[in-house]
């Protein structure tokens, strides 16, 4: 794996976003996020009850930084649906709380609060373990 | 380290007319609000992504997090 050159890494995760109709990129897995935005994140997808991909970045860091090179956007965690950047942590946020969020995942709005119990189902990808 | 002020100015300078409301509890973490003009008929990701190019290389390092929230006045 170390002798992948990042164009490589890129094409993994640009092929991951494709194939994944909800994809978010993170610090952690959705079990143990590693880092409080990217809980935050979780938290409001699983409360959506929205199935979605999950990668952790943490591995490598250069899936982070190809996904940045990638999507322009320099933060982690990264949301994209259907291949688009929704946002990050604060914007999923708003969105979650307008309503935006549901729409957008195409589920109803949830009535509670986002909560940090694991949902069945959200599964960590290693974006690493493609690439062997 | 920068502090809450040099974040404000940062933000302020790269886009005209906006107004950035900036706190810091550690000179790490950042918390800003922006006003400006110029995110009119802007997504909420160009919007965030016009701040951000304040800081090029630094967010994720200096700067470990930038909440941002965006307005238009």
């Amino acid at each position: 794996m170390t002798e992948q050159p990042p164009n490589q890494i890129r094409d993994a995760i640009a092929q991951a976003i494709g194939e994944n109709p909800v994809i978010l990129f993170m610090k952690g897995t959705p079990e143990q996020p590693a880092c409080g935005f990217s809980a935050r994140t979780v938290a409001a997808l699983q409360s959506l009850g929205a199935p979605f991909a999950a990668v952790d970045i943490l591995p490598d860091p250069r899936i982070r930084q190809e996904l940045s090179a990638l999507s322009q956007w320099p933060t982690i965690p990264q949301l994209f649906v259907n291949g688009e950047l929704v946002g990050g942590a604060d914007i999923v946020a708003e969105m979650y709380e307008s309503g935006e969020l549901a729409e957008t995942l195409g589920v109803e709005p949830s009535e509670a609060p986002p909560v940090e119990e694991p949902v069945v189902g959200a599964r960590p990808m290693g974006i690493e373990n493609r690439l062997s | 380290m920068p502090t809450a002020d040099d974040v404000k100015a940062r933000i302020e300078a790269n886009i005209p007319g906006a107004t950035a409301d900036v706190q810091s509890p550690d000179n790490v973490h950042f918390s800003a609000r922006v006003v400006a003009e110029a995110f009119a008929g802007l997504s909420r990701i160009q919007q965030h992504r016009l701040v951000y190019a304040a800081f090029e290389g630094e967010l994720g390092g200096e700067i470990h997090a930038l909440q941002l929230k965006t307005e238009t006045p």
